[in-house]
């Protein structure tokens, strides 16, 4: 196993921002810890990379006791903070040379590792990397967060606030450097990106609803899902939301995602029911579940 | 109310920073009561469109008129006609929910007594009503964009610009956000807003891509699906930003 968490609880004042949390990593796994702002997860990594502690439970970290060994932990992982915490009036070659400096290493040594990503700002290495874009910063930070080999790398939400294409080229990324034996826990609250992961852990206000892998997940959901759409978009949502045999009503992109409370639901009677409060282009069909309707059927 | 039913109309509008083009010659209209999706890659110049459809930033050429207003000329009528929020900057933290209202009811030249009304109508319908002596720092960000994007509409703007409202929030938070956004548009209310996510994409009327400063695509998303030969509109995005 590469991080072991146990019961790990911590609080601020009155906030209790983990409560209880446990789950296992394996090696060379790519972790996702899926939840939304104010979840937990920034403080999961805090904690996780040493940097707070625990008021409650133990855990490890490729091995490492999060206490006793608190420095060896330090120097076996890479983190990459949520918000951009590199010297921005340092270049970006000055910035990569002071955590290699900084870890005893050299970026000749590891340069492999960070290869795919760095030669793709490397044109800009003289920058001072408070000048450069949103996505050279990331790839920055990614290779600082790698330049001594890390064991176990932590993405706290790498892709918030960027853009679809952006996004795609991120993850492409970590996969490869999953590929190349690194254990990776990465936090999004992206749900469309927990299927990109081997398992996954849904978390909010402190608590992880389930772990497993995705498509465990989407299988495990309770309900047949069904896909409706109608011509007026906001007429239909708060007619679904009155009819009185609703389970869950959330809008899905151009359709309304659908669960009925009762074990024989017949859609025809749905459709007769949105017919009568005056709907037209009424579809209803059978879907399948996502992520986020599994999130949103255990957040209830 | 216009003649013609549009409250932006955009005609050539462009922006230079020294010899780069951030926004170069956009040209679109959206109508009265329209949720229109304004999308594109981080970098692309929303954010500098935005700005000069908002009555903060001058353009280097072109006309856009915003609720009748012309953006270069007419820049304060303009911010008092429009309701703004962004993700990252909404309302303040050190304040409670209802000294927030009362500050941006006061800015926005709203009676005491209509401050009080809006007040009471604001926070029983969002479920606020225990908790108007809360600081809104202490509230759930899910909560706070809900409130944000309420005060945003406290003077009855024509239309109101939303950055990212959604960032971050959480699914079913999101989903309640957007019905409020279908419920103002629905009264007539014009929404112009953007958004990385792009199943919300497919939540607005028409949706526009701005890729290197120009927007390249325009239409329904339904339309632009069937024009790119996409499935959701994700798939849409990723044709045509990648460039």
């Amino acid at each position: 196993m590469s991080i072991v968490v146990s019961n790990i609880s911590k609080s601020y004042k009155t906030v209790k921002a983990l409560k209880n949390i446990s789950f296992k990593v394996k090696e060379g796994e790519l972790f996702g810890l899926i939840g939304p702002d104010g979840a937990g997860k920034t403080t999961l990594f805090r904690v996780l990379t040493t940097l707070l502690i625990a008021d409650n439970g133990e855990a490890t970290v490729a091995g490492y006791d999060l206490i006793k060994d608190y420095k060896t932990i330090r120097e076996s992982v890479g983190y990459m903070p949520g918000r951009f915490s590199l010297y921005q009036d340092l270049t970006v070659e000055e910035n990569l040379k002071f955590f290699a400096t900084i870890f005893g290493t050299t970026i000749a040594e590891n340069y492999d590792l960070i290869k795919d990503i760095y030669v793709q700002i490397e044109p800009f290495k003289n920058r001072r990397a408070g000048k450069l874009s949103g996505g050279m910063k990331q790839k920055l930070a990614l290779s600082c967060a790698l330049i001594h080999k890390p064991k176990v790398l932590f993405l706290d939400e790498p892709t918030t606030g960027v853009d679809p294409v952006s996004r795609k080229e991120f993850w492409e990324m970590i996969k490869r450097l999953q590929q190349k034996g690194i254990t990776i826990l990465v936090s999004t609250p992206y749900m469309d990106e927990a299927a990109l992961c081997d398992r996954i852990a849904l978390i909010q206000d402190g608590t992880i609803l389930q772990i497993d892998t995705p498509a465990a997940i989407i299988e495990h959901y309770p309900k047949a899902i069904y896909n409706v759409r109608a011509d007026n978009m906001y007429q239909l949502i708060q007619n679904l939301k009155a009819y009185e045999h609703n389970h869950s009503v959330y809008p899905f992109g151009e359709f309304v995602h659908y669960t009925d409370k009762r074990a024989g639901f017949i859609p025809v009677q749905l459709q007769h029911y949105l017919e009568e409060k005056q709907l037209a282009g009424i579809s209803i069909e059978i879907t399948q579940p996502t992520i986020e309707d599994a999130f949103m059927e255990l957040a209830k | 109310m216009m003649k013609n039913n549009y409250v932006i109309e955009v005609k050539e509008l462009t922006k230079m920073f020294g010899d780069f083009t951030a926004v170069s010659a956009i040209t679109f209209d959206v109508k009265q009561g329209e949720i229109f999706g304004f999308l594109g890659a981080n970098g692309a110049g929303k954010t500098t469109a935005m700005k000069m459809l908002i009555g903060i930033s001058k353009p280097t050429a072109g006309d856009a008129k915003v609720a009748g207003f012309d953006v270069a000329s007419e820049a304060e009528d303009i911010k008092k006609n429009i309701g703004y929020m962004s993700q990252k900057f909404a309302l303040y933290d050190d304040l409670t929910v209802k000294e927030n209202i009362t500050f941006f009811g006061g800015i926005y030249g709203l009676t005491r007594a209509k401050i009080k009304e809006k007040t009471n109508e604001l926070t029983a319908e969002l479920g606020l009503k225990d908790l108007t002596d809360q600081l809104v720092g202490a509230l759930p960000l899910g909560w706070k964009q809900k409130l944000a994007f309420s005060v945003s509409l406290l003077h009855e703007p024509k239309i109101v610009f939303l950055d990212e409202p959604t960032g971050g929030v959480d699914p079913i938070t999101r989903r309640q956000f957007w019905e409020m956004i279908y419920k103002s548009a629905n009264k007539g209310t014009t929404i112009f807003v953007t958004t990385h996510y792009m199943d919300e994409a497919e939540y607005c009327d028409r949706v526009s891509i701005m890729v290197n400063g120009k927007i390249e695509a325009l239409d329904s998303p339904k339309n632009l699906k069937e024009q790119y030969n996409a499935e959701t509109m994700n798939d849409v995005f990723l044709k045509l930003a990648r460039g």
